[in-house]
């Protein structure tokens, strides 16, 4: 049976992309196949608009053990064991239906990070949602919590970190990144490439149903005013079947039987399949007859594009499979011989005694299409020049430490579990990063996710740098050597030159400042097409950082204690272009990004992680939205202790030094400031002594005296007042 | 303390609980699959927390009929120590171990932070190393904590001294905002009339290593180690 045509316009494929498979075929293709072209020729699978940029990303370092291609990055942390980790989105199921959506984001980013070997632990979540005076944003951010935290809370993995912003620019298009870390044993990692002609695939976890099917060409279309109408293509998911097969799979794996092994995600078995058979260079044949199906009467078609949850698939070494079979018995999980490796090139599917499938594997993989899309630069950003100060300092930073973007998260995190599996060094909100320790070992891992999309829009580069640079400073803020970045890319729709060139730009800046800080990228997600009626999203490349310190107890968080001495590093010009003050305060969105002095950065950095190490800091936080004297309050609010500030220099405007934000800034909090200055003196490092901890309230002196109890106040209404 | 930690499909707490157990008494627990029915030589019977079998149904409802709870009651009946925490407790009350039932929290949100446990009965093996009014600091993370029992039964469980931990705040007391999940008395842990069987709504596990958050929680697993090694 031929598929029509016209049908394949409907699948999202181009009238020159059915073309080229009516010449890959020989002939039209049938329904099945139409499907799988479909779906691995969408962007979503294929990554055509963006691969000829990325490979512009370093990605190689001593440490690095897997880059970009696999399930997940994976780099060396010591004591031979290795940091599994990737970051990917689930935008587009987000916002149809955000309590699944959310949900199956944290299953299919753990699931890409166990397939490894690694065992997941830790979780972390980049959220972007529309203006919280929108009715609909509320719906979007109680159901995406709520995912998040019933999907993570059950399969026992803490969510540690993340971030939220708000902007109308995601009005229609919320951003749901999800991050997931492991550990596994440095020489023992599984990968996806398939070997062994005669050799069984092996499919295990949950049963195919209907659900999900043609999610990822869903995912690589702008949304129209239809979109609600999108929910059959959300998946479901399952938690507890996600535990049982973490579990399994991790007891397999301590076994000699796995070849290889891939998680079931986007387009589902057609992926995974593909995948494994086109990267070892070898065919596939596939039953679909002993494909366990919870639903009668499934055709070929839905078996293979549906995106069930909670299902992976390997090959097996011969010989192994009764052993394998008792493992996944015994966590009452389906086992099922579903084919056999071949030496064809070709992926050829049966169902029901038909072959309903027969296509080379080349094309549907490696040589799938790549288009060079027309780049169109962003104009730069006009200079701010001067800008008036119309509230005052006191009342700016009241203000600001209560708005959407820099107000606690408590309500949020308080819904996540933090604290299971007993390692958690620093919760969220105790420090700039995350930190996690090793089981059994004093090795810990600090993790941290970061975009300033704002700073993106201006100017895409900048933005892009700014992305790496800030979570290589969260990482360091704790104390922790920064190894590596996954990324997930979230843009508009790349068939418009403007977005385009908003993604080019953005991974030049990521490139540079990756180079400069030796911190590759080891994995990745794009996701394109956020876009609804033709509005795009904020350009917002998301930087998933992960550092380790080799001892947890040298962690440092950003509480001040009574006592300790303040002491800025690095260098202050008042930047208030592309601010958070400029937003909330002055009212406008403009200016230029802060530049991003990567020399600077290094440097600053690096001498901040050596006092860390020599144990001269008691609390660090880098200087990020808000500016200084939001950082120093944050700091305050979290040590429960005030701060007696002196006013700032000369040559500065007051507002500009105390909200500017200029990048490659930490606030340290120290017990020997002398020590400290005299050291960033040596090192040729800016470092300025800003006061004193102590005290009920935070003062700047001649501007600003306010209690840390009604900062406290301003700093957690929000959330419950809005969603409570 | 020979101490076994249930595993049903769905905990996800066991390790954190063996991790505080052998940190106090030395040894390592015996991990139990829950289709084990042998307890034979074990002095402490642990449910730890998690979703066994995901709480589709009612949390706790499916592990209280699984082949291992028959030999938990057994265990019990012979005058054996089990502790039940968070998903642990559901099941003892499930099971009909311990009175009671765990409903959503009142905010019918997940509670994941930090508590004040005010030790309501010291004196048994699991509050050896505890004074009566102590407060100390666990872990919250449940989404169905809030203990329900009718009046009678919740006068009995005072009368009896049967209440083991109450929900107060760090000076120990007894406020509304201090019991997130609204169980009834402010009730965080129950004992058996015998006072071996324990159910425990936070997570004392998640606090024993400095490193990691405190240690506020480690003196219920230094008394339990006491009590088995006299």
């Amino acid at each position: 049976m031929n598929a029509p045509v016209e049908a394949s316009e409907r699948f999202g494929l181009s009238a020159e992309e059915y073309a080229r498979v009516l010449a890959i075929l020989g002939r039209g293709p049938s329904l099945a196949e139409l499907g799988i072209f479909a779906a691995m020729w969408s962007e979503h699978c294929s990554y055509k608009s963006s691969r000829v940029w990325l490979k512009e990303l370093p990605t190689e370092a001593p440490w690095v053990i897997q880059g970009p291609g696999e399930n997940a990055g994976v780099v060396a942390i010591g004591e031979g064991l290795a940091a599994v980790f990737k970051m990917e989105s689930h935008n587009h199921p987000s916002f149809i239906e955000p309590y699944q959506g959310a949900a199956t984001g944290v299953g299919g980013i753990l699931r890409d990070v166990f397939t490894m070997g690694a065992r997941p632990i830790a979780n972390l979540n980049a959220l972007r949602f529309g203006d919280p005076k929108e009715p609909g944003t509320k719906r979007i951010v109680d159901g995406v919590v709520r995912g998040i935290g019933g999907y993570g809370n059950c399969v026992g993995v803490p969510t540690v970190g993340g971030e939220i912003n708000f902007h109308p620019a995601y009005n229609g298009n919320p951003l749901v990144n999800a991050m997931t870390v492991g550990i596994a044993p440095a020489d023992r990692i599984f990968r996806s490439a398939a070997a062994g002609v005669g050799n069984p695939v092996v499919y295990v976890g949950a049963k195919t149903g209907r659900d999900g099917i043609q999610g990822a060409t869903m995912a690589s279309a702008e949304f129209g005013a239809d979109a609600a109408e999108k929910k059959p293509t959300v998946q479901v998911g399952d938690p507890f079947t996600e535990k049982l097969l973490i579990e399994a799979c991790l007891a397999l794996m301590e076994t000699e039987a796995i070849v290889a092994i891939q998680d079931m995600g986007a387009a589902g078995l057609t992926s995974s399949a593909v995948e494994m058979a086109g990267k070892g260079g070898l065919g596939i044949a596939l039953d679909l007859d002993a494909v366990p199906v919870r639903e009668e009467r499934m055709s070929a078609y839905e078996m293979l594009l549906s995106e069930s949850q909670e299902r992976m698939l390997m090959v097996l070494r011969p010989g192994c499979e009764d052993a394998a079979r008792a493992v996944f018995a015994k966590w009452e999980l389906d086992f099922a011989i579903i084919g056999r490796l071949t030496d064809t090139g070709r992926i050829v599917v049966r169902h029901g005694g038909r072959v309903e499938a027969d296509i080379p594997l080349g094309p549907l993989a490696a040589e799938a299409p790549l288009y060079r899309r027309p780049v169109e630069e962003t104009p730069q950003p006009e200079a701010l020049g001067e800008v008036e100060d119309p509230a005052g300092l006191e009342a700016g930073l009241a203000r600001l430490i209560g708005s959407p973007d820099l107000c606690s998260r408590r309500w949020v995190w308080d819904q996540y579990d933090a604290t299971v599996g007993g390692q958690t060094v620093k919760r969220p909100g105790a420090a700039d990063a995350a930190v996690v320790r090793v089981e059994g070992k004093r090795l810990a891992l600090a993790l941290t996710t970061d975009c300033t999309p704002r700073y993106c829009a201006a100017d895409a580069e900048v933005g892009g740098a700014q992305a790496v640079a800030e979570a290589w400073r969260n990482l360091t803020a704790t104390g922790a050597r920064p190894l590596a970045l996954t990324d997930n890319l979230n843009f508009g729709n790349p068939e418009k030159p403007r977005v385009m060139g908003q993604f080019a730009a953005s991974i030049r800046g990521m490139a540079m400042a990756a180079r400069a800080l030796d911190f590759p990228v080891v994995s990745g997600n794009v996701s394109l097409y956020n876009e609804t009626e033709g509005v795009a999203i904020l350009p917002t490349p998301v930087i998933g950082g992960v550092g380790v310190i080799e001892d947890a107890r040298q962690a440092v968080g950003i509480g001040l204690a009574p006592g300790l001495s303040i002491v800025l590093v690095g260098a202050s010009t008042g930047w208030l272009g592309c601010s958070l003050w400029l937003r909330e305060i002055a009212g406008r969105e403009a200016g230029a990004p802060p530049p991003v002095d990567l020399e600077a950065e290094r440097r600053n950095g690096d001498f901040v992680r050596a006092r860390i190490a020599a144990g001269e800091v008691a609390a660090c936080h880098d200087v990020s939205d808000g500016g200084l004297l939001v950082a120093v309050a944050e700091m305050a609010l979290a040590g429960g202790c005030g701060a007696r500030l002196a006013a700032g220099p000369a040559g500065v405007p007051p507002h500009g030094f105390w909200f500017g934000e200029d990048q490659g800034r930490y606030v340290l909090a120290v017990a020997d400031p002398a020590r400290l200055l005299a050291g960033a003196e040596a090192a040729s490092v800016p470092a300025r002594l800003l006061g004193v901890a102590g005290g009920e309230d935070l003062t700047v002196q001649g501007a600003v005296a306010i209690s840390v109890a009604a900062l406290r106040e301003a700093h957690e209404r929000f959330f419950p007042a809005w969603l409570d | 303390m020979r101490a076994g930690i249930i595993v049903f499909p769905g905990i996800n707490r066991e390790r954190d609980m063996a991790i505080a157990l052998e940190s106090a008494s030395g040894r390592k627990p015996r991990m139990l699959w829950h289709t084990e029915t042998d307890l034979s030589g074990l002095d402490l019977i642990v449910i730890p927390g998690g979703f066994s079998y995901g709480d589709y149904l009612r949390a706790g409802a499916m592990a209280a009929h699984s082949p291992i709870m028959g030999a938990v009651k057994a265990h019990a009946a012979r005058g054996g120590y089990v502790l039940g925490a968070c998903n642990g407790f559901q099941i003892l009350t499930e099971a009909g171990l311990l009175p009671g039932a765990l409903l959503r929290n009142v905010s019918l949100r997940f509670l994941a932070m930090d508590c004040h446990l005010r030790v309501e009965r010291a004196g048994t093996a699991f509050t050896g190393h505890f004074q009566a009014g102590e407060v100390f600091r666990a872990v919250l993370a449940h989404g169905e904590g809030n203990y329900y029992a009718d009046e009678a039964t919740l006068d009995r469980l005072e009368g009896e001294g049967l209440v083991a931990f109450r929900y107060s705040d760090a000076g120990g007391r007894l406020t509304e905002a201090a019991n997130r999940n609204g169980s009834a008395r402010a009730i965080a842990g129950i004992l058996s009339p015998n006072l071996r069987v324990l159910g425990l709504m936070p997570h004392a596990e998640n606090l024993v290593d400095p490193v990691a958050g405190g240690e506020d929680g480690k003196k219920l697993f230094e008394g339990l180690a006491a009590a088995f090694a006299a």
